[in-house]
């Protein structure tokens, strides 16, 4: 009488290579299909490195927004710059610049921000993101591909001429 | 071959293709009408003879059938405005005001299918609530309460994806604020919403990923489920069978007497369907759907509110850290809706409304506590409450996510501890009253946010809201 283990474990075995290999299939789909949905982005449009003037075109202790690159350039009061995204970081709504005030106000769930971004008012939970700022011969480019979240502002975060 | 029979004149083609179409009629015995059922690919959906008390208006309201009506009702103009639309930006909103305007009955078409889909959401709810309150979800009915919360969940879809095909203001700003909640899923939330929006931001690549999942996808899945469902109502035995409380605290055996399909159901169904399609095509003729200016990307409307639906998870999130009130509550509750049946699973009290006396009592004292708690908890954030002023140095998903969390979860399990001690409630009567809570609840921050949010979020009366 032959004993039953070895015949029972290569029928695992089998079992084993065939959900292997459908599993891996299922994965390979899977990638395809979403590899083929990922996003493009069009060139010279937001998302690219963006010319925002030249340094002289933004007096210190103004706020400016650029539509085009879904950006605000803040100069402070010490002639630094940042580029806030205009993306309120609770649910995205385009947030304002209140001239009066002087706070970033947001439509949508009323978050307050002050000049740097910073959150005054909830419920954002975090500061406005920033784009990355450079002076090239003058100009102030602002690179869209990645909005940098942050969670405190940092003297770091501010590019001078 | 002696007798033979007057030879039968040949029928004409017309009387040919009579009878092959419609053989004799209507059979006037029942035996021929139930063989008729079983013979014919739509009828067959339905069993040859049904339970007397299945037929009572008053146990079903029609919510089902009426679903798949509106379904019916939604591909049909669904087809036809695909003839007259385009999703490309701006050419979907021109499309839109072309369709208004210059399309014989387009602005018709357009109405009927809005109003259809909203309505689709109500009566799918409260179908929802008519198999929980009469207990009909539980065993052998499990799998078919799963396969319509998943349809729900679809119809969801369905409704959020064709939000945004009209691409005005209302639409943009609904799915900006609506799709950036996805992006709070950890880890996979920012990648997601990428890939759902086709970009950073509800651009030109949004709208065509949505128009193929409103127009393809999503139909497809509904279509699948919802005749697996149909099948499954019949396997399970069909509807649950209606009893009254004194029947079900008696426990005496109910005699059912079976009539056959036709015409007893079949009659019913047809004209139920036409009043309401009637009353939707009148009310679709009267009410215009909404529409607003081009989308414009720089300018956020104050305020910007979410479709009507989700007015509740946006009032919630005017409460709690996004993670807590868009992913964390609304997360645990759907997935206790799909679990329901595997813990209220007593096979007594099916088909009673509200279970019990008991049961009846509970659900208004359910529905009162909420009444009044709900809006008193609203005010109190609104105007007293400020975790994240109070503790400036802790996070805000615990200030202002945790910290509330709890203080609305312990009064609900003290709720719920009186409930078993003071009324000796059983499993059954404590899943009713909770569910009532939380349901009420819920209902109430829909309307605060429809109706008592203005500018900025802030609270108003509905009759004092500013007008911009």
């Amino acid at each position: 009488m032959p004993d039953p283990t070895p015949s029972t474990s290569r029928r695992d075995f089998l079992k084993l290579t065939w959900a292997f290999f459908g599993a891996a299939a299922a994965v390979e789909t899977a990638g395809i299909f979403i590899t083929y949905l990922q996003p493009r982005l069009a060139e010279g449009e937001f998302g690219s490195i963006i010319n925002a003037g030249l340094v002289d075109d933004f007096p210190p202790n103004s706020v400016t927004h650029l539509t085009n690159g879904r950006f605000y350039i803040v100069r402070l009061a010490d002639g630094g710059f940042l580029s806030i995204y205009h993306r309120c970081t609770h649910l995205g709504c385009t947030v304002p610049w209140d001239e009066t005030q002087q706070k970033f106000i947001c439509p949508c769930h009323s978050s307050e921000f002050d000049r740097q971004g910073l959150v005054t008012n909830p419920p954002a939970p975090r500061p406005l993101d920033l784009f990355k700022v450079s002076i090239v011969d003058g100009s102030v480019m602002v690179d869209t591909a990645v909005p940098i979240q942050r969670q405190s502002y940092e003297t770091a975060q501010v590019i001078y001429p | 071959m002696t007798d033979e029979l007057p030879p039968t004149p040949e029928p004409s083609i017309f009387e040919r293709m009579r009878t092959r179409l419609t053989p004799d009629g209507v059979p006037s015995d029942d035996r021929g009408r139930m063989r008729m059922v079983v013979d014919s690919l739509i009828l067959h959906l339905h069993p040859t003879k049904i339970p007397d008390r299945t037929l009572r208006w008053t146990y079903t309201w029609g919510l089902g059938g009426l679903a798949a009506v509106l379904m019916m009702v939604l591909a049909l103009t669904g087809v036809v405005l695909l003839n007259n639309y385009t999703p490309a930006a701006p050419q979907a909103y021109l499309d839109i005001l072309e369709l208004n305007s210059n399309v014989w009955f387009g602005e018709l078409m357009r109405n009927l299918h809005h109003w259809s889909a909203n309505l689709l959401i109500i009566v799918a709810v409260l179908h929802l609530i008519r198999v929980f309150i009469t207990g009909a979800y539980r065993p052998p009915r499990e799998l078919n309460w799963l396969l319509g919360m998943l349809m729900l969940i679809l119809v969801l879809a369905s409704n959020f994806t064709g939000y945004l095909l009209p691409w005005d203001q209302l639409a943009y700003w609904a799915i900006t604020v609506g799709t950036s909640i996805i992006s709070y899923l950890p880890i996979i939330g920012n990648w997601l919403t990428r890939l759902i929006l086709g970009g950073p931001e509800v651009g030109p690549n949004t709208l065509l990923n949505f128009y193929s999942m409103h127009i393809a996808l999503i139909p497809l899945a509904i279509f699948g489920i919802m005749s697996y469902h149909f099948w499954r109502v019949r396997k399970d035995g069909g509807l649950s069978i209606p009893k009254s409380l004194d029947e079900s605290e008696s426990g005496a055996e109910i005699k059912l007497e079976r009539l056959t399909t036709i015409p007893n159901l079949v009659q019913k169904e047809l004209i139920y369907a036409i009043a309401w399609v009637a009353a939707l095509l009148i009310f679709a003729m009267l009410v215009p759907a909404p529409l607003e200016s081009i989308a414009n990307p720089d300018l956020s409307p104050n305020p910007a509110k979410a479709p009507w639906y989700f007015m509740g998870l946006q009032e919630m999130l005017l409460h709690f850290h996004p993670l807590v009130g868009a992913i964390l509550i609304p997360g645990l509750v759907i997935l206790g809706i799909f679990l329901l049946p595997f813990f209220d699973l007593n096979p007594r009290n099916v088909g009673v409304y509200f279970r019990s006396r008991r049961g009846r009592a509970l659900t208004l004292l359910a529905a009162g506590i909420a009444l009044i708690a709900t809006p008193a908890w609203v005010l109190l954030d609104e105007y007293l409450l400020d975790w994240t002023g109070w503790l400036p140095s802790w996070p805000s998903l615990i200030s202002n996510g945790l910290i509330p969390l709890l203080v609305i979860t312990i009064p609900l399990i003290l709720l719920d501890d009186w409930v078993r001690k003071s009324f000796q409630a059983d499993t059954e009567e404590r899943v009713l009253f909770i569910a009532t809570f939380i349901f009420t609840a819920f209902i109430i921050l829909t309307i605060t946010g429809i109706f008592f949010r203005g500018p900025g979020m802030a609270l108003y009366l509905p009759w004092n809201m500013p007008t911009h």
